[in-house]
């Protein structure tokens, strides 16, 4: 027995497989054992009774800034937030100054993530050089570098042409080209919804249209290239339906999430508050339904927080001008929890194993809680209440919608590579 | 009271009525010898203008001065927020100086909701992008039951907006507050003008109402709007929506012609407003004055000193 083992003893654990009862010892990085009652001298003991015991979540779709707007957040920081979410591990997006394009700012994403220790940062790569939508970025050097996860995001691929080539070429890699799904012609200046709520304040919209487009255009050239393709932050009714029916035609189509778009409508801008700027903007309840609906009935695979921190004065500026996004690490499980409708293991699954496969971690994260396995492991107490206040959270950014909001549900410890890096709800480092 | 006047849907209808009464004694202010009252001696407002608009500033700042109001003015063309001043290191800024309202004008919609944030002051809205622009809304609201000889109601009117409504503050606003009153309001323009939804009934054709409603009330209309392929190139849209001679003929004798100004003639409005007798457009700015009168005093007034100094 090393001296870093530790013993959680008396929770209900969850994983693909199934739910139990049982302790879990944890020692050299690895879970070493799962039974009833482990009896484990010069272990340290954590009671744990009355929680649930997981694999640690993925986000997808991660938003660190660094390198670039550190002013906002920083590997360090979103880490720490992503600990205290209950995340082992976070797919970064690539919209950094500079871009993450190239090995050098791939390897520097990585290498700092790896320095912070707090959870297991992998950078995506973007699908243009500079996200500008005009050349390919080296996939097969970026890929041999551990990019996973191609993405534009911040802006949709708008060229047609480009993203078929981009599928075509990508098709023969191990690798996932991630989509923002947003015509950007149907868009310019839109700052919400567009509907009733827009057309009563003046504000310009942002029609479902212009991300049904998208998702359409993709799950076709989807079908023309077979290559895979996961669609980021589904937000409309139809783009949920049209998902559902490329997956009835056996593409190989993967969709998120977030939990603002299963928790907020559109009408939260009727106080012209730059926290509920997001892009794509927050819609409709019959959205909202159609969005839960697709998690439970499968449809939407995983959960992402497309967790976007920007500095207090940036989020002071007007409507028009404020940057979309709202910071989400912190408080998804619980908000996921208040407002989706199923089990305790398929909620966990679209937190957890389900995007671990999505992002190609599926080696490391997501697994089941059984002797060998990595200790990448979250530890909830399902009844906690608590209320969200911005200044509280980790995050260097506090531009969370879910401000004062009462929740239920909250991270107590984060295991990372066998490391306690979140006890007590306090992040160790 | 209300601490803030910023669209008519906020104040509702208790407020509104009373702004319009209050309108009709600062009217009678207005008619004096020399117009002028100690009702907000040594009270400050600053007018806040992000975005120009000269007629509306120069009507905030008479009414605060009949008023006896200090006034200072802020334009942003001239301003520190050129060198990179924040929203809101502005309004702190002009908070700390001691101001008891600011009336706003800003591009963007909601502005004036955002400064609440930052300071303990009334806020007046001047305007605020494509949402609202409430003082207008009880100028024109006055107006009409001015000259129709109404003083609480508008039941049974029917009024049609004319022109760019989508992008229209006063089309927002003045629909509200004819609608809290009773009238009927239609919307006419063609669908690249209209809301994404409608807030509002609305009609495509001008012609279908124009010989039958009770005030006709043209919007300004922008040239850049063809820029950007809402309304086709061209003469079509003043052939479809203009107020030409000949329309003008076919309104009602006892209608109302009615425009918040500035005009832009050539574009919506290809008749001269002062040969259509019809026209209160005059009477609208006049009646700004004491709409805003109305306003400031009930904001920051103590109910008295409407008498001569």
């Amino acid at each position: 027995m090393t001296e870093s083992s530790m013993l959680l003893r008396g929770a209900t654990l969850i994983d693909h497989t199934g739910e139990r009862q049982g302790d879990v010892l944890v020692a050299d990085g690895r879970v070493t054992q799962v039974s009833a009652n482990i009896d484990a001298a010069g272990a340290e003991v954590i009671d744990v009774v009355g929680c649930i015991i997981a694999p640690g979540f993925v986000d997808l779709h991660t938003h660190l800034r660094e390198p670039g707007m550190t002013e906002a957040e920083t590997i360090e920081t979103g880490s720490r937030a992503a600990a205290l979410g209950g995340y082992t591990a976070v797919v970064a997006m690539p919209n950094t100054d500079p871009t993450q394009d190239s090995v050098e700012v791939i390897e520097f994403v990585r290498r700092r993530g790896i320095e912070v220790g707090l959870c297991d940062v992998r950078p995506s790569g973007s699908i243009t050089i500079g996200r500008a939508g005009e050349q390919l970025t080296p996939f097969a050097e970026l890929a041999a570098a551990g990019v996973h996860v191609f993405t534009d995001d911040g802006s949709g691929v708008q060229d047609a042409g480009l993203m078929r080539r981009a599928m075509e070429y990508g098709r023969e890699l191990d690798i996932v080209l991630a989509q923002h799904c947003e015509v950007s012609a149907l868009t310019k200046g839109a700052v919400m919804h567009e509907g009733e709520c827009c057309s009563h304040l003046g504000l310009p919209g942002w029609p479902a249209l212009a991300e049904e487009l998208m998702v359409h255009r993709d799950i076709e050239l989807c079908r023309l290239t077979g290559a895979r393709v996961h669609l980021l932050h589904l937000s409309t009714a139809r783009s949920v339906e049209l998902v559902r029916r490329a997956k009835a035609d056996g593409l190989p189509i993967t969709a998120e999430a977030t939990p603002h778009h299963i928790s907020l409508t559109d009408e939260r801008l009727s106080t012209f508050d730059t926290r509920f700027k997001v892009n794509p903007p927050l819609r409709t309840m019959a959205d909202i339904e159609a969005v839960r609906a697709g998690l439970v009935d499968g449809t939407i695979d995983a959960i992402a927080t497309d967790h976007a921190p920007h500095a207090g004065h940036a989020k002071d500026r007007p409507l028009d001008e404020a940057p979309p996004g709202m910071i989400g690490l912190e408080t998804a499980i619980a908000v996921c929890r208040a407002h989706l409708d199923m089990s305790w293991q398929h909620l966990l699954g679209a937190m957890s194993w389900r995007p671990a496969k999505i992002a190609g971690l599926d080696d490391r994260h997501g697994r089941p809680i059984a002797a060998g396995e990595p200790a990448n492991l979250v530890v909830l107490d399902p009844d906690a209440e608590w209320i969200v206040d911005p200044h509280k959270l980790s995050s260097k950014s506090s531009n969370t919608p879910f401000v004062n909001m009462s929740l239920r549900s909250r991270v107590r410890h984060t295991i990372f590579e066998g490391t306690l890096v979140v006890r007590d709800g306090v992040a160790q480092r | 009271m209300a601490k803030h006047f910023r669209s008519i849907d906020e104040a509702g209808r208790d407020h509104v009525i009373r702004l319009l009464n209050l309108t009709d004694h600062m009217a009678e202010v207005n008619r004096r010898l020399h117009p002028k009252v100690p009702a907000l001696r040594g009270r400050t407002v600053c007018n806040l203008f992000f975005e120009d608009s000269t007629r509306t500033r120069l009507s905030f700042d008479l009414a605060a001065r009949r008023l006896s109001a200090d006034t200072l003015t802020f334009t942003a063309a001239s301003s520190s927020v050129n060198k990179g001043e924040s929203l809101r290191d502005t309004v702190e800024t002009l908070s700390a100086m001691g101001v008891d309202a600011f009336v706003v004008r800003h591009r963007s919609s909601g502005v004036p909701w955002q400064i609440e944030h930052w300071t303990d002051a009334a806020i007046v809205n001047a305007g605020d992008g494509w949402h609202a622009h409430p003082t207008q809304a009880l100028l024109d609201a006055y107006t009409i039951m001015q000259r129709i000889g109404r003083s609480t109601d508008l039941d049974g009117l029917e009024v049609a907006i004319v022109g760019d409504i989508r992008h229209s503050r006063v089309a927002r606003s003045t629909t509200e507050v004819l609608r809290l009153l009773g009238a009927r309001v239609v919307h006419v323009a063609p669908a690249t003008l209209l809301p994404p939804h409608p807030i509002a009934e609305q009609i495509g054709d001008l012609d279908e109402v124009i010989d039958r409603v009770d005030v006709l009330y043209m919007l300004r209309m922008q040239r850049e709007r063809m820029d950007s392929a809402l309304v086709p190139a061209g003469v079509e849209y003043v052939e479809r929506f203009a107020l030409t001679a000949e329309r003008a003929r076919r309104l009602r004798s006892d209608a109302l012609l009615m425009h918040p100004g500035p005009m832009n003639r050539g574009v919506e409005m290809l008749v001269d407003p002062s040969e259509v007798p019809q026209s209160a457009i005059l009477d609208q700015v006049t009646n700004g004055i004491s709409a805003r009168m109305a306003v400031l005093f009930d904001l920051l007034g103590s109910g008295t000193g409407l008498e001569d100094q």
